[in-house]
């Protein structure tokens, strides 16, 4: 997702002027963007101690957060969009989060690798797992602790009362809109919670 | 290595307007102490006041000619090529009314009687220095500060600057501090403040008149303080059980361990240049800071007004000013959609980290101020 182009593919998604809240948001380059590009405002959450200084140079406004311990700083539908850009895959409470992202956002917007692309089910037909230029590491020492699909969220979306309001795959620098489960190695979602009963 | 600034002086200014304090009381004309470092620019946009904590001065940076040991208390973050870069910021340091390094204090002459303060000085608040401040920026012919910037009660200054004057500064960087001092922390300083009234050579405050100091007081005062700054890991690491001498001396007051010989070292040196009366005076402004409490409690509310952008520093190891402290700090900014950072740094000192220079910290703080420089560059 480092790539300027996959930035840019997600940038679009997001509505100008909105406030925005990236969690994960590395070195602050997305909410630079934003903020140059499509007026945005807002917050970066970070852990790591490098990314919280890249951000500070950049002049983005970062908050050091552990993403585990849930965003209880923010409030309901306190932020026009929330990001969760390659993030997801890093976090033991993956479900959690993407509750706190739909809650916390108007819209949410996340991004993965998309372990069903095709060389990855290649490497699996195989007997190995993949090692791609999207996900270069070995089983053993990769930071991808929850591994899942294009195809996996779309359930997951449903399970926990989340509508997608737009998803395609990223592959090359490129929208994958047919068969982006199978084309594509990034998998972006754009999805807001479903208003349930009288609340709004 | 960045030099230190070298040799400086400290300045004086009095004012003749009293200065009405939070109490009701006034604060009759009054003598600020304040040193500066670097110039100030054509615009007056490069100013950064620097709030001192409890037991420091406007002596932030650099030496006094033929002092070799008077190395200021954060010359390690200011000075030429440092973090605050006196090169191309104009830095203030001033020192507080009611401390006891110069400026208006209980040490000095009560105008009224000519006799020392002493307790008859009026309690004074964060805010009643906050104003005593602004009025020195006046005095100096600054409108806007680039900065203020200020660690623990310092850092609580650094805050309340943007509550009571928004308009006159555009960045306050608070470093390992509080929204208001938890009930532990009130007790802490109780306990001091315990220890100092009850010396004998106390005498109500007006000990000066007395010809004494209560020293065993502040020693006291100081060891508890200095215990707190500390982490449990840093005290560990530097002291461990390590005992004075080789075998133990089967002795209830003498020093056995190195720990203790280190505080009482500490307390001995302190209760040598500390004011009792000053230290009453600054940890109960301490007790006292609580922006929310006008507010029903609502710290959001509070900092509702202020227009600065922030930077909150915390350090995971300190226990006196918890990183959840300036969490609460970055809440109430969040939900105000005022522009905050927020670095936790994961520094194993303790509260004092704030004073030492740690490359994480001293990164940020230096990268922040970099940003704040080029605005007025441009």
């Amino acid at each position: 997702m480092s790539e300027r182009r996959d930035i840019e593919l997600v940038a679009e998604l997001v509505p100008h002027g909105s406030r925005v809240l990236d969690l994960g948001c590395g070195n602050g380059e997305l909410l630079a963007h934003l903020r140059e590009k499509r007026g945005c405002s807002g917050y970066g959450i970070e852990i790591a101690d490098a990314n919280v200084l890249a951000c500070t140079q950049r002049g983005v406004d970062v908050i050091q957060l552990n993403l585990e311990e849930g965003l209880a700083l923010f409030e309901d539908q306190s932020f026009d969009v929330v990001l969760q850009l390659d993030t997801l895959q890093h976090l033991r409470n993956t479900e959690k989060m993407l509750r706190e992202t739909a809650r916390v956002g108007r819209i949410g917007i996340v991004s993965f690798p998309n372990f069903a692309h095709w060389p990855n089910r290649l490497h699996v037909v195989g007997g190995r797992m993949p090692v791609t230029r999207v996900l270069p590491y070995q089983w053993y020492d990769t930071p991808n602790i929850r591994v899942g699909t294009y195809a996996d969220f779309e359930v997951l979306a449903r399970k926990d009362g989340l509508r997608i309001l737009d998803s395609f795959g990223i592959q090359g620098g490129r929208v994958v809109r047919a068969w982006p489960n199978l084309r594509a190695s990034v998998a972006v979602f754009k999805f807001e919670r479903e208003r349930s009963g009288a609340s709004g | 290595m960045s030099h230190s600034i070298g040799e400086v002086q400290p300045q004086s200014h009095h004012f003749a307007q009293p200065l009405p304090l939070t109490s009701g009381a006034l604060l009759r004309d009054y003598t600020l102490v304040y040193e500066t470092y670097g110039t100030l620019n054509a615009d007056r946009s490069n100013a950064v006041l620097v709030c001192h904590a409890l037991n420091a001065s406007h002596h932030v940076a650099g030496t006094y000619a033929g002092q070799e040991k008077s190395l200021g208390w954060w010359d390690n973050l200011v000075g030429p090529g440092k973090p605050l870069d006196t090169n191309r910021f104009f830095v203030i340091g001033v020192n507080n009314p009611g401390s006891c390094f110069g400026s208006t204090g209980p040490m000095q002459p009560n105008p009224d009687t000519g006799k020392p303060y002493g307790a008859l000085f009026p309690v004074v608040t964060v805010e009643d220095w906050v104003d005593a401040q602004a009025r020195l920026i006046d005095a100096l012919g600054i409108t806007q500060l680039a900065a203020v910037l200020g660690g623990s009660l310092g850092g609580m200054q650094a805050l309340s600057w943007t509550l009571r004057y928004p308009q006159r500064l555009r960045h306050c960087i608070a470093v390992a501090t509080a929204p208001n001092l938890s009930a532990q922390n009130i007790a802490f300083n109780e306990v001091a403040r315990r220890a100092i009234v009850t010396d004998p050579e106390f005498h109500g405050g007006h000990y000066y008149e007395h010809g004494t100091l209560p020293r065993r007081g502040l020693r006291v005062a100081r060891m508890i303080g200095h215990i707190t700054y500390l982490s449990d890991d840093a005290m560990e690491a530097k002291f461990g059980r390590e005992r004075r001498n080789g075998s133990l001396g089967y002795s209830t007051q003498d020093v056995e361990f190195e720990i203790e010989s280190y505080l009482r070292h500490q307390g001995d040196k302190f209760s040598e240049y500390f004011d009792a009366n000053t230290y009453l005076l600054i940890t109960r402004a301490l007790d006292y800071f609580d922006p929310a409490r006008e507010y029903g409690g609502d710290l959001a509310a509070a900092f509702a007004p202020a227009l600065a952008k922030f930077l909150l520093v915390s350090f995971t190891t300190d226990w006196r000013f918890s990183p959840q402290r300036s969490r609460e700090i970055v809440k109430a900014l969040v939900d105000n959609r005022h522009a905050v950072s927020y670095a936790e740094i994961d520094a194993p000192h303790g509260h004092d980290a704030f004073l030492l220079d740690d490359a994480r910290y001293h990164g940020v703080l230096r990268a922040r101020f970099d940003n704040i420089a080029r605005e007025f560059a441009a």
